[in-house]
């Protein structure tokens, strides 16, 4: 595009219809003044997303965009981003809709590694349907559906993620605005599937679900954030870290002989590490930032990459030439 | 083809096949042969059958295949589970069908023996590889004692062949293990069979010499087994003379034999050229289907993309993605597939993309008979999805008909952005016959014009003849939009919930579809064209045996006529009033009345169905004899 677009222009004339104070308003912000910054002409972006509160995503941003159907946006996407590799894509979806009704595609499109980007926004409840349990629930959750506490077991979205061979794995929190649009630009960079959990405030049905996180008088004492290469440090003071105590984690204070030498070293290559840290739940701290991050080929370049080979070998198709291949002989 | 069927084979004055060795052989003329292929699905049968066919269509005989494979892949080796058969009509009349009853029974095993042995003609050949008639084999099969030696077989002309030792002996010293020795048996009696009905065996060796093209040895060693049985035949005087059948009177042109299935795949590709755009397929593999996906991936270069999606609904919601994104995209799946991408297709039809879904009907409910046909699936196709989401709906009636549905499929979902059924089953997947040809060029227009231009432009602003929607695709500046599964409001698209809107898009939707009528071709009768006495209705598969008894039925000169439907929805505009100009309408399909059930309620007309839910096609005696006491009554 020749003049430069603004965060205007990723605006839609849609009414946003979440609920007041939700924390889908920060991130929708949060896109849309990335956009921008992508250096993408706003007719090859496309937003995908299912079902749920977050899912209306899409009618908010001024792109291509597609409600689908509930858990499916992934495989849409798929389908889109294989034949038309031009376009940037993203994926908009939530807790229920990506990693319960949808959880299958989910976790096959993280293998195949599309080029497009997930980003999942866990507020640990069903919204939309008005307050059940989700699968990020915690275990004695009390919901609509669950009277009596819930017993169902959570799903991690990292390790979850991890698990699925995702070759670009993040967390970020809705209210960290600086951070979050860090971890937009570089999900964006990144060739394949980059998966983004976004821990969101549902403030109607979950109120407070991070606050541990996202609360500023408390939250630095639980936050971990990562940076390639630099000692997993935190807390007010910056002296608090993690150290191996032969194969476990550990939390300790710095200074009594404790030096940032002890500490463990963020590598975003390193599989193990990222599941040790997906793995963290409090008391430990909750880290947030690139967990993971290997460079792996993409199933759509790939896809691609076989038909230009089977075009420079055989040449462009012709369907004259194709019907008449076979067991073939003439009648005279 | 007008010999009755219990006349198959036996047109020839003088048939001793059984009379000892006088020579030069004597070569009869027959008008037409049913064979059957039979032995363990290790044996190589279906090979042999299509190869055999390929050589029939070749030599310029009408042909008609129906391959009867098992579903389990691995059942135990020599058990009637087992069994795989493929028949094969050739004919040098016009044929409709791969026949009702063999003339000719191959049998590898006994298993292969005692499944097939019921349709075999009275006086029909059984050749039967002996060596494989072992007491263990026997019992597996459920024989008591040996049916070659006890005389149960003595109103069948039984040729005892020892196959297993003639393909060894041909073999001795070819350097192959005994393993692939055994492998070429299903070659032997190939070459036996062609001899025996002078057919060419250049076109089996062409096609050995393409598959076995990396491992020369096993390919010489296929041929010479090959010949083996070919020379066997002539030299041998178990076999007191040969028989042609001579070419069918076919129009002039270039043929080509083909399997519905393929013909489906080929349709796709052919439509997506004439569209200019590249194909997409997204597919979960699913019996009797898989084959169009394995197909289409072999024509990346068109370019074809063949997405194997982790599920069926993945297949069918790729298959949207990629329409969104301007390709001409299709799904391939089965009846179980297709429900589960029922709530994927009514976003389809909602968004107002073109996809096309073809269902490879197979015998269900649930998991059913996966490699058996069945053509229940018809009103899941009408109704099979929530809320009021009428599809276009068409029905390829022969193999080589699939082309052209397949075409006609891509044509009629571009032209009027809407989803579109292609519904085959498993007997024209698998069934193969000739094909003539077409001429690219001639093939209806498919003209796709991807909207560009943003000067007044609204997603749901509908073309006023067609009543589609504009096709605007991604990466167009200035068009850019948002779709959805919601309610949406005419024109804008943006999301409503106003009552009259909602009634308003679905009416909209309705007749749009509906409109589609307009260019359905006239209804062809076969028969009396101005009404008689009796017309069947028929749709899909059910044409070969239709056509064959009506043709018959007819030279007898019973009042009889047939109508067969390739669009499902919407009906042909005339359709009630041919039908109404015959006393009785009987609609004929494989399952329990559902076209039946359309046309009772659409037209108020009193049809009564003919049905048969076995996984089957119908056989010509059966549709005879429901059609002579349908006229009696
Ligand atoms: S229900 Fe919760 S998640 Fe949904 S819009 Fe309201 S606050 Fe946001």
């Amino acid at each position: 595009m020749a003049t430069a677009l603004t965060r205007k222009d990723f605006i839609s004339d849609q009414e946003v219809r979440w609920c007041p104070g939700c924390g889908d308003y920060a991130i929708l912000a949060q896109v849309q003044k990335v956009m921008p910054e992508l250096g993408v002409a706003r007719e090859n972006v496309v937003f995908i997303s299912g079902i749920g509160c977050s899912s209306r995503f899409p009618y908010y941003m001024n792109t291509y965009g597609f409600h689908t159907i509930h858990g499916r946006a992934p495989a849409i996407a798929t389908g889109l981003k294989v034949s038309r590799p031009d376009l940037d894509v993203w994926v908009v979806t939530g807790d229920g809709d990506g990693l319960s009704i949808g959880g299958n595609h989910m976790i096959h499109v993280l293998r195949r590694n599309v080029d497009f980007n997930i980003l999942l926004f866990n507020n640990r409840i069903y919204g939309l349907t008005k307050g059940q349990y989700s699968p990020t629930s915690e275990v004695g959750k009390v919901t609509k559906s669950t009277p009596a506490g819930s017993v169902d077991f959570p799903f991690n979205p990292i390790t979850v993620a991890l698990g699925a061979q995702a070759s670009f794995v993040a967390r970020t929190i809705d209210v960290e605005q600086k951070h979050l649009g860090e971890m937009l630009k570089r999900g964006h960079d990144h060739r394949g599937t980059s998966f983004i959990e976004i821990l969101q405030n549902c403030n109607i049905f979950n109120d407070d679900a991070f606050k541990d996180v996202s609360d500023k008088s408390i939250k630095a004492e639980h936050q971990l954030v990562l940076e390639h290469g630099k000692p997993l440090i935190f807390g007010k003071n910056r002296d608090r870290g993690i150290r191996m105590n032969g194969m476990r984690p550990e939390v300790v204070q710095l200074g009594n002989g404790v030096s940032e030498s002890d500490l463990v070293v963020h590598d975003e290559g390193n599989l193990s590490l990222a599941f040790m840290l997906g793995n963290f739940e409090p008391p430990m701290p909750t880290p947030v930032g690139v967990f993971y991050c290997v460079a792996r080929p993409t199933y759509d370049a790939a896809m691609n990459q076989q038909l230009e080979e089977a075009r420079a070998k055989m040449g462009a198709g012709d369907p004259q030439k194709l019907l008449r291949q076979g067991d073939t002989w003439t009648i005279n | 083809m007008a010999l009755p069927p219990e006349a198959a084979g036996q047109a020839a004055e003088s048939h001793s096949l059984a009379g000892g060795g006088v020579e030069p052989k004597r070569r009869e003329k027959v008008d037409h042969v049913v064979i059957r292929f039979a032995g363990d699905s290790g044996d190589g049968m279906q090979l042999a059958g299509m190869q055999f066919s390929t050589e029939s269509a070749m030599a310029g005989n009408d042909i008609a295949t129906l391959p009867d494979y098992p579903a389990e892949i691995r059942a135990p080796a020599g058990t009637l589970a087992g069994v795989s058969g493929f028949q094969v009509n050739f004919s040098s009349n016009e044929i409709f069908t791969a026949g009702d009853e063999p003339n000719v029974l191959v049998a590898m095993n006994p298993a292969a023996l005692k499944a097939n042995l019921d349709d075999v003609q009275p006086n029909g050949v059984i050749i039967a590889d002996v060596a494989a008639f072992s007491d263990s084999n026997l019992k597996r099969a459920g024989f008591a004692s040996n049916p070659l030696k006890d005389h149960s077989l003595d109103k069948y002309q039984v040729f005892e062949i020892d196959v297993t030792k003639l393909t060894t002996l041909a073999l001795r010293d070819s350097g192959i293990n005994n393993r692939a020795v055994m492998r070429c048996r299903n070659l032997f009696v190939l070459g036996l069979v062609s001899w025996l009905y002078q057919r060419p065996i250049e076109s089996t060796e062409k096609w050995l010499a393409g598959r076995f093209r990396k491992t020369p040895e096993v390919l010489a060693a296929n041929v010479r087994a090959l010949r083996a049985g070919y020379n066997y035949g002539e030299t041998t005087e178990a076999f007191a003379s040969s028989y042609v059948v001579a070419p069918a009177r076919i129009p002039a042109g270039f043929y080509r034999n083909i399997t519905g299935n393929s013909a489906t795949a080929l349709g796709f590709v052919v439509a997506a050229c004439r569209a200019k755009r590249p194909l997409f397929l997204g597919s979960y593999p699913i019996t009797p289907a898989s084959d169009v996906l394995h197909d289409l991936a072999g024509f990346k270069n068109f370019p074809v993309y063949t997405f194997q999606a982790e599920d069926e609904i993945a297949g069918m919601a790729s298959a949207i993605g990629a329409a969104f994104g301007g390709a001409i995209a299709i799904t391939t799946t089965s009846g179980p597939g297709m429900n589960l991408k029922a709530e994927a297709m009514g976003l389809a039809v909602k968004t107002e993309l073109p996809v096309v879904i073809t269902d490879v009907q197979r015998a269900g409910p649930s998991t059913g008979m996966p490699t058996k046909p069945e053509q229940a699936d018809l009103l899941m196709a009408m109704y099979g999805r929530h809320g009021e989401s009428p599809m276009p709906i068409i029905a390829a009636a022969t193999p080589a008909d699939c082309f052209d549905c397949a075409y006609e499929a891509v044509r009629l979902a571009t032209k009027y952005m809407t989803p579109v059924i292609l519904l085959t089953d498993g007997q024209l997947a698998n069934g193969a016959e000739p094909w003539l040809v077409p001429d690219v060029s001639k093939l209806p227009e498919i003209k796709v014009e991807l909207r560009t231009d943003p000067n007044g432009f609204l997603p749901y602003l509908r073309d006023p003849e067609t009543m589609s929607r504009p096709w605007a695709v991604p990466g167009t500046p200035g068009l850019e939009h948002r779709l959805g599964g919601l309610s949406t409001e005419d024109q804008t698209g943006n999301v409503s919930y106003s009552p009259a809107n909602n009634e308003l898009m679905v009416r909209q939707r309705a007749r749009k579809i509906a409109g589609i009528a307009r260019e359905i071709p006239p209804i062809q009768i076969f028969g009396d064209a101005n009404g008689g006495e009796l017309v069947i209705l028929g749709w899909g598969s059910t044409f070969g045996p239709i056509r064959e008894t009506v043709n018959q039925l007819r030279s007898k000169g019973k009042n009889v006529s047939h109508i067969h439907l390739r669009y499902l929805n919407p009906l042909p505009d005339d359709l009630a009033d041919k039908l109404r100009m015959f006393r009785k309408v009987m609609v004929a399909e494989m399952n329990m009345g559902q076209l039946l059930k359309m046309v009772r309620a659409d037209y108020l007309i009193d049809a009564v169905g003919c049905n048969k839910i076995q996984g089957r096609p119908f056989k010509v005696s059966e549709l005879t004899n429901r059609i002579t006491r349908a006229l009696e009554g």
